[in-house]
């Protein structure tokens, strides 16, 4: 087996023929070198509730995922058009709700849901940016057909890995990177440090100040938290670094405070602010979505933008793309069923057997029928839970995601994988040509997460 | 000897950043004009060219690395080091003898035909492990004797050269009519030079910005805490000549000259080394800092 599926696709013309060259042995010892790189750089997560357990690593892929200069292209185009029309979808909703008035999107599904935020009715963030840094999560089915998954405009990660993994190619396969011509990841910290700025609150005197802020190092994402940090020149804080005086944010420092003008926060919505939100959480500040509303701190990513990522609203988008572009979607949705319409839940009801169905508000691969692989028994105790809530459940067909070469342990074979590019967004929408690929190591799965198999690895984009 | 293995330290260091760029998608055939700028800051392109005739990748990073003939390689550092190690063997610890001694060894081993382009960045990072190793031995366990003051001395006046010879390459790069500033190819010049001196990331910590070449320029002459600037270095040499002179109950013209330099760089402002003119500044800079090694030579009968 080649790892190819049905034959090697244009842009794996040099890697294809390299690959074939590598003895099993030497690609062994490069997967251990790669690991050993990993955890010298610390790049490891704790697993929760395992007191003792040790660090663990996320499986690394040798094989980087190429993508042609025409590919891309055309990837970054959808986004673009997509994450703009979400951004102004978010500002539409927290403003004159003009879709929900024009009838493209339900009422109910907007104002009655728990990512919709009544705290930011009528405010607008600067630049009237929401969502600045985005992580839409696409796969492909056929030669020019990407389809997306879903659009992360909370706080997406794995942005690191998308860095070290390309670090730690450059550090094992020099040779590769010297035959390919690929486009580099590297200034996306730049980009990130300049987008905060950009969204700095306008009386903002001099440069602004920078803060990352982290639930703490508990955290399974600390890594990439003080690694962001650490790589903009920022400074990396917890909610009990910060308190709100004189109309200000400030963080504590060996020298007393000091004022901080944009957050990059790390923490869920509900947590940034006990005075407005859940009042038991100790990861925020009280007080600062007032001094957010009073323009004189910047949180990135906005509050509520949550919203327009959920699974209910996720099967709208193709018509907010519309609405407020005025084109086509470049990019193509899954098809979905909405259990919630009744012509809907009737064609779910009969090909339960062959669809995915999932919680609208579910994340993380939990509460899901994996239609395919589910037993009968399996089966009717998910179509009882669907016939007592069915507006909670959105239902998808299984997709025939594409494959790329993984070295396993049984050689060079291929697994299924999807994208996640990164976007950032200020005044103007740039998107790193690169990504983070997710594997599903375990052979036949459709699952990349990491908590059930999946692995990393990186992600070329070739120039022309 | 702290004066090889920081030179031995910086051709590595240069070696590194010329192999990463060349893997970065081509701007030059080959990367040769990367590779001759990489050569330039090494002080040593006459020589290579001379001994080459051509410049290309394996060459350059032979001649760097390997070279017995390239005085300044990481290869004839070392052996000089350790040559120099064990002339006064009795004067340094055991530690720094061994973290000399069996880095040479392992050094020699090497078949340079055997670090290919896959193993050189692993073979990189060793060296570098292996300079630290040293510095780490050198100031945990060395007296604070003369033999600490001279070494010393030796490493940060061959720092300072080293950081000189980088700006003077790109000087033209640095100068503030330069307005270019934020396009792509810039951003990557600028991390090329802070890159040679291990400063990309220090940079945003100080400076809170995309690179910019005045700051490149000032974060690299002036910043005193900017453990590689030439303001840092006259601080260290101070305090060093300030030690051996207290240790000998006498003074010379080296501690003078040193006194002078750390005040001329403590009242400078880069609007005036602008408009001395950057190449100037470094020319300048260069002579004075070169005529410290033969004042110390003078003042301690070294000739």
């Amino acid at each position: 087996m080649d790892g190819y599926g049905e034959g090697i696709r244009a842009p794996y013309a040099i890697l294809g023929p390299w690959l074939a060259d590598q003895s099993t042995g030497a690609l062994k010892r490069k997967q251990q070198e790669a690991d050993s790189i990993f955890r010298r750089l610390g790049i490891t997560f704790s697993v929760y509730g395992t007191e003792n357990a040790l660090e663990r690593l996320i499986p690394f892929d040798l094989v980087p995922r190429i993508i042609s200069a025409a590919e891309w292209r055309q990837l970054e185009r959808g986004i673009e058009q997509r994450v703009r029309a979400l951004n102004a979808f978010l500002f539409d909703i927290y403003h004159r709700q003009e879709i929900v008035r024009a009838g493209r999107v339900p009422a109910d599904l907007v104002n009655c849901n728990a990512a919709f935020l009544p705290a930011m009715i009528g405010f607008a963030p600067p630049k009237n940016v929401y969502s600045h840094i985005v992580g839409v999560d696409i796969v492909r089915v056929g030669e020019d057909e990407f389809y997306v998954l879903e659009d992360n405009l909370r706080t997406p990660s794995g942005v690191s890995y998308m860095l070290e993994n390309r670090e730690a190619m450059m550090h094992i396969f020099p040779e590769l990177f010297a035959r390919h011509r690929i486009a580099p990841v590297n200034d996306y910290p730049e980009i990130l440090r300049q987008t905060l700025e950009a969204v700095a609150p306008a009386g903002c005197q001099g440069d602004p100040c920078l803060a990352v802020l982290t639930p703490g190092i508990h955290n399974s994402a600390y890594f990439e938290h003080s690694f962001l940090a650490d790589q903009m020149g920022a400074e990396l804080v917890e909610g009990q670094d910060l308190f709100v005086a004189d109309g200000q944010l400030f963080m504590r420092t060996t020298q007393g405070r000091q004022q901080v003008d944009v957050i990059y926060r790390r923490i869920d919505d509900t947590f940034l602010d006990p005075l407005t939100f859940r009042p038991d959480s100790l990861l925020g500040v009280s007080g600062l979505i007032d001094l957010y509303r009073a323009g004189r701190v910047t949180i990135v990513n906005a509050p509520g933008a949550g919203l327009a990522d959920d699974k209910a609203i996720y099967s709208y988008v193709p018509d907010i793309v519309e609405f407020y572009t005025g084109q086509k979607p470049i990019l193509k949705n899954v098809p979905t069923w909405r259990c919630s319409e009744a012509e809907d839940l009737a064609y779910v009801r009969d090909h339960l057997a062959e669809l995915v169905v999932k919680e609208v508000h579910g994340s993380g691969g939990y509460g899901m029928l994996v239609g395919p692989t589910a037993s009968k028994a399996e089966i009717a105790a998910f179509s009882k839970k669907l016939e007592a809530d069915p507006g909670n459940y959105i239902a998808q067909p299984t997709l025939a995601l594409s494959t790329c070469p993984a070295f396993t342990k049984s050689g060079v074979a291929p697994r299924h994988v999807d994208l996640r590019p990164y976007v950032l967004v200020s005044d103007r929408i740039r998107i790193t040509p690169g990504g983070l690929t997710r594997v599903a190591l375990k052979k036949g799965s459709l699952v990349v997460n990491s908590s059930q198999g999946g692995g990393t690895k990186d992600t070329w984009i070739l120039q022309d | 000897m702290s004066r090889y293995v920081e030179r031995a330290e910086n051709m590595a260091r240069l070696a590194e950043v010329g192999f990463r760029i060349a893997l970065t998608p081509d701007t030059s055939a080959g990367h040769q004009e990367d590779w001759r700028s990489m050569l330039t800051s090494a002080g040593i392109i006459d020589d290579f060219l001379e001994r080459h005739g051509e410049i290309s990748q394996e060459a350059a990073l032979d001649f760097l690395l390997f070279d017995p003939d390239n005085p300044s390689s990481v290869r004839s550092c070392i052996r000089a080091a350790r040559t120099n190690a064990r002339t006064v063997r009795t004067s340094i610890t055991r530690d720094m003898w061994e973290a000399m001694n069996s880095t040479y060894l392992a050094f020699e081993a090497i078949n340079p035909a055997t670090i290919t382009d896959a193993r050189l960045p692993a073979f990189i990072d060793w060296t570098r492990e292996r300079t630290s190793l040293f510095r780490g031995a050198l100031l945990n366990t060395l007296l604070r004797r003369d033999n600490y003051y001279f070494s010393q001395i030796g490493g940060f006046v061959e720092r300072a050269d080293n950081t000189v010879r980088i700006l003077d390459v790109k000087y033209y790069l640095l100068l503030p009519s330069n307005q270019s500033v934020g396009g792509d190819f810039d951003t990557y010049q600028w991390e090329t030079i802070l890159r040679s001196v291990s400063a990309h990331r220090s940079y945003r910590h100080v400076f809170h910005d995309q690179y910019k070449p005045r700051n490149v320029a000032e974060f690299l002459i002036l910043r005193p805490e900017m453990p590689r600037s030439l303001r840092f270095c006259y601080d260290w040499l101070d305090e060093l000549a300030g030690g051996l002179c207290d240790f000998y109950g006498t003074s010379g013209s080296a501690k003078s000259k040193i006194e002078d330099m750390r005040g001329y760089l403590k009242a400078m402002k880069m609007d005036a080394v602008f408009q001395m003119g950057l190449h100037e500044f470094l020319v300048d800079f260069r002579a004075r800092n070169n005529a410290l090694t033969v004042a110390i030579s003078d003042d301690y009968n070294f000739g």
